[in-house]
């Protein structure tokens, strides 16, 4: 039985919202590409296929159909956001154990499309941090640090013989979050430490481009209303009132508020991967109190953590915290003087 | 001019499709050979049949009379003969049929005579009683019986609000009616003023409708300075659902509606415009609600707007507007954000039918398969109730009624915004209906339950003191033969009625404590409603154990 409303917007659907994420991101992944070689499409071909078949064997385990639910992208967005959270130079095998997370833990075993408690690509990727962490950090540096600039066939060697023509060594190189870290843990003085090659103008060397790419996609994405602009907004001031304020009090062992911003995974972090729906906050100061604690956790975790980024346990640490916020934050119903409590 | 307006939360801009039925102008009917007029064409009780088969009646004779304070009369729209009075095919989403009067006509179309109303010398409760008995309900839909509404009684009522948005899109006929009769509307306006008393009146018209807006404006210049006084025509936004009673009066006002409360708590009247100018006839003339307009739309040859007699079988309305085209595919009853599917189309035009929309494939495509709810707040962001549908969704689902009553189920005015932009295509309105009615099954067997309990009790109570009354009698006699007469019989039924008032209390006790929180408030329309949920219950459970994506989560 279906009653009234007889008519619906019709330019939506759970594709369309997927699709449309998925194409803000098309102006970082080339960045990417651009900055850090080919190894990008090699990470991203290898995440989208086996999320495709590990997604179309788990529904088929739990006799669904696979036609819609293979048709609504989410599974393909997940693969991406986590290829383009992973060092792109790993070994196959790595992709897959990552998109194994996503899927199959973090997805289905909670119960499938719009169940899951942990946003997918961030189970994928710390399940590989602390799986494999010597892997993890087989980033290629950005062009201009590293000695040899990769083909893709070259990539395709790294990713599937491990060794090729050219070793890792050649081609990968340490991020400067990392560098950042251990180098300040050290005592090296800041001036000696941004001059360092993996550094750029604000940030991180070519990460700043590719992390000003997701932010205008991020944009893009606010203009379409796909998502509102309450979780990038507190994500980032999060995480720039926590880094300035700790930079405020030791500029020498603190990085400043830009650098947090253009580093790492924190764009990425603000408009696509706090902002998955199915795992943020959704109420309008529940979202403002996810974002904003996630972003102050990140810079904690980058600070005193022992990752290399922040971002991922701190979104997967506020996504737990979610079904209690959304609780608590309920808006006032309208003809209602009060919020409702539950 | 420019009044400062209020926009209320959400809302949504579905396409208008006004154009296709507002720019002709309100055509008459042929008379018909027969009508079929329900005594239930208002909320409330309906009308009590005061004619038999085979009795002849006149045009404007009353042939149901209102019955109960809630209620309001049915007159013949024609002259003719009574040939069946029984349940017919209505205009409800149930499809339940209604008891009805089946005239047929004689072609006098003889009417009785009408007595205009001396409206402005008149004592305001004798007027109130001619307009129940002139059979003046609410156009706009809600058909409440006008002359209820037009009692202040103990609340002062400042701002009178006549609703002209007409916010649904495809419907018309308020638009026509305002462009075609601003004058008489206006004045029928100036009567509800008069008997509320009201210092303001605020008509509020959507800014879509210019024409409408410009022939109201005219006809407020051209009135008398006395009725044109405080009167106020203000254009509002074009948004979905502007004409909704509390978000009109949220919107003019800035003045929240309280839950479970009446615009006339904030002492705030709202009547639709086309409720006025039936007012106008039937005060002004005398003559009683026996047509209204109605929107003829869609997939038809010759969409419009149809002066109707109510009785008219939709069918012969539909057939006025040039008929359906091939490859209609049903009608829509009212506007497609709110309204209902057809199930007959012998059912009549009643005072509640303001709009029929006959559907093709390309107008109203089948609704896409739902996927599993993303939480992605679309429709929470649509709400102008700001509840948050995916919660009250999911506990729907989940049958904790409970819970989705807490977050105010019962506060959902069932407009439509969330289903309509949900990206996973979910009927969500379907799911509230549901959980509404399953609560209100619940409350209504938790009562039965509770008054035969109620019931046993007062049995036992009575077996006992008979017993005991028994007992004393002998006992007394036994006395009496021992000694002398005493006198304790006083305290005895002083005892007697202790005990009897306290079992009364008790029972007033666990009466009260079964009134539902949230559903105590409800309008009279509630009994009618459980009754045609009742008949869509089955079909909603159906439809929410079996969504596409059964078994996601089991
Ligand atoms: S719009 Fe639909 S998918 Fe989005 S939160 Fe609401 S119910 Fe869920
Ligand atoms: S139908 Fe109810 S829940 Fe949905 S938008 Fe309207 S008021 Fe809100």
């Amino acid at each position: 039985m279906t009653g009234s409303p007889h008519v619906h917007v019709g330019n939506t659907s759970v594709a369309a919202v997927m699709a449309k994420v998925m194409a803000a991101l098309i102006p970082g992944t080339i960045a990417h590409a651009w900055f850090f070689g080919p190894g990008i499409w090699v990470s991203l071909l290898l995440c989208g296929l086996f999320a495709l078949v590990l997604e179309a064997l788990l529904l088929r385990l739990r006799g669904l159909p696979l036609k819609p639910f293979l048709g609504d992208g989410s599974v393909l967005l997940t693969a991406w956001l986590l290829a383009l959270s992973l060092p792109t130079l790993a070994p196959w095998w790595l992709y897959l154990i990552g998109t194994l997370f996503a899927v199959v833990v973090a997805k289905h075993l909670y119960g499938g499309l719009g169940q899951n408690l942990f946003n997918p690509a961030m189970v994928g990727y710390a399940a590989l941090i602390i799986g494999f962490p010597a892997y993890m950090t087989l980033w290629p540096g950005p062009i201009g640090a590293v000695d040899h600039s990769l083909t893709l066939w070259e990539a395709f060697d790294l990713v599937f013989a491990g060794q090729g023509a050219v070793s890792h060594d050649a081609v990968t190189a340490a991020t400067a979050l990392d560098t950042w870290r251990t180098q300040t843990r050290l005592g090296t003085p800041v001036d000696d430490i941004l001059t360092r090659p993996m550094f750029g103008w604000i940030g991180a060397r070519g990460h700043e481009i590719v992390a000003a790419m997701y932010l205008l996609g991020g944009l893009l994405l606010l203009s379409a209303r796909v998502i509102t602009w309450h979780i990038p907004v507190a994500f980032l001031a999060g995480i720039v009132l926590t880094s300035g304020a700790l930079h405020l009090i030791d500029p020498a062992a603190h990085a400043d508020p830009l650098f947090h911003l253009f580093s790492g995974a924190a764009m990425l972090g603000a408009f696509f991967i706090a902002t998955d729906p199915v795992t943020a906050a959704s109420t309008p100061r529940g979202k403002l109190i996810y974002a904003g604690l996630a972003g102050f956790l990140v810079v904690v975790i980058r600070t005193w953590g022992a990752y290399p980024d922040g971002v991922a346990f701190a979104v997967l640490l506020m996504n737990a915290c979610v079904p209690f916020i959304d609780d608590y934050t309920h808006p006032r119903v309208f003809g209602h003087k009060r919020a409702s409590k539950p | 001019m420019s009044r400062r307006l209020f926009p209320f939360h959400g809302g949504v801009h579905p396409e208008p499709h006004k154009r296709e039925s507002n720019t002709t102008p309100i055509r008459a009917m042929p008379l018909l050979p027969r009508y079929v007029v329900p005594m239930r064409q208002h909320i409330g009780e309906p009308a009590r049949p005061t004619v038999h088969v085979g009795d002849h009646v006149l045009r404007g004779q009353i042939i149901g009379e209102a019955q109960g304070y809630v209620s309001t009369a049915v007159h013949a729209p024609t002259s003719g003969r009574v040939v069946a009075l029984e349940p017919r095919p209505a205009a409800h989403p149930s499809g339940l049929y209604d008891l009805a009067v089946v005239i047929e006509a004689d072609g006098d179309d003889r009417a009785v005579a009408f007595q205009p109303l001396d409206w402005r010398n008149m004592d305001a409760s004798a007027l109130r009683n001619r307009v129940r008995d002139l059979g003046v309900a609410g156009l706009g839909g809600a058909v409440f019986p006008s002359y209820v509404k037009l009692n202040p009684g103990a609340q002062r009522i400042h701002t009178l609000i006549v609703n002209g948005a007409e916010c649904e899109p495809w419907i018309t006929c308020d638009d026509r009616l305002m462009r075609e009769r601003a004058g008489e509307t206006l004045r029928g306006i100036a009567i509800m003023r008069h008997c509320l008393a009201a210092e303001r009146v605020l008509i509020g018209i959507e800014d879509n409708k210019p024409e409408a807006i410009a022939a109201m404006r005219a006809a407020l210049a051209a009135l008398d300075a006395d009725d044109a006084r405080g009167v106020e025509i203000v254009a509002v936004p074009s948004i979905y659902p502007a004409g909704g009673g509390k978000q009109l009066t949220y919107l003019l006002t800035g003045l929240e509606t309280p839950s479970g409360g009446r615009s006339t708590d904030l002492g705030i009247q709202v009547f639709n415009v086309g409720t006025a100018y039936a007012l106008w006839r039937a005060v002004e003339l005398g003559e009683p609600l026996i047509s209204r307009v109605v929107t003829v739309t869609g997939h038809v040859a010759a969409p419009g707007n149809f002066e109707a007699r109510l009785g008219t079988p939709l069918v012969d309305l539909i057939a006025a507007a040039g008929g359906e085209l091939p490859g209609a595919t049903g009608q829509i009853v009212g506007g497609p954000m709110m309204g209902f599917d057809l199930m007959d189309d012998a059912a009549p035009v009643t005072k509640a039918v303001n709009c029929v929309i006959v559907k093709n494939a390309t107008l109203f495509p089948p609704r896409a398969p739902d996927l599993p709810c993303i939480r992605c707040d679309a429709c929470a962001r649509a709400c102008p109730v700001v509840l948050q549908p995916f919660d009250l969704y999911w506990y729907s689902r989940a049958k904790d009624f409970g819970r989705a009553q807490s977050y105010h189920l019962f506060d959902c005015i069932e407009c439509g915004c969330c289903s309509y932009v949900c990206p996973s295509h979910i009927p969500l309105v379907d799911y509230f209906r549901y959980a509404k009615s399953e609560i209100w099954q619940r409350e209504r067997e938790k009562l039965a339950a509770d008054q035969a309990r109620q019931r046993h009790e007062f049995k036992t109570f009575r077996l006992e003191r008979e017993k005991r009354e028994k007992a004393e009698k002998f006992a007394k006699a036994a006395e009496k033969t021992k000694a002398a007469a005493g006198a304790p019989v006083d305290a005895d039924a002083e005892r007697k009625q202790a005990l009897l008032k306290a079992a009364m209390e008790r029972a007033q006790k666990a009466k009260e404590a079964v009134q539902p929180k949230n559903v105590d408030n409800l309008p009279p329309a509630v009994q009618r409603e459980i009754d045609e949920i009742e008949a869509r219950r089955a079909a909603a459970r159906d439809a929410a154990e079996h969504p596409a994506d059964a078994g996601a989560d089991k």
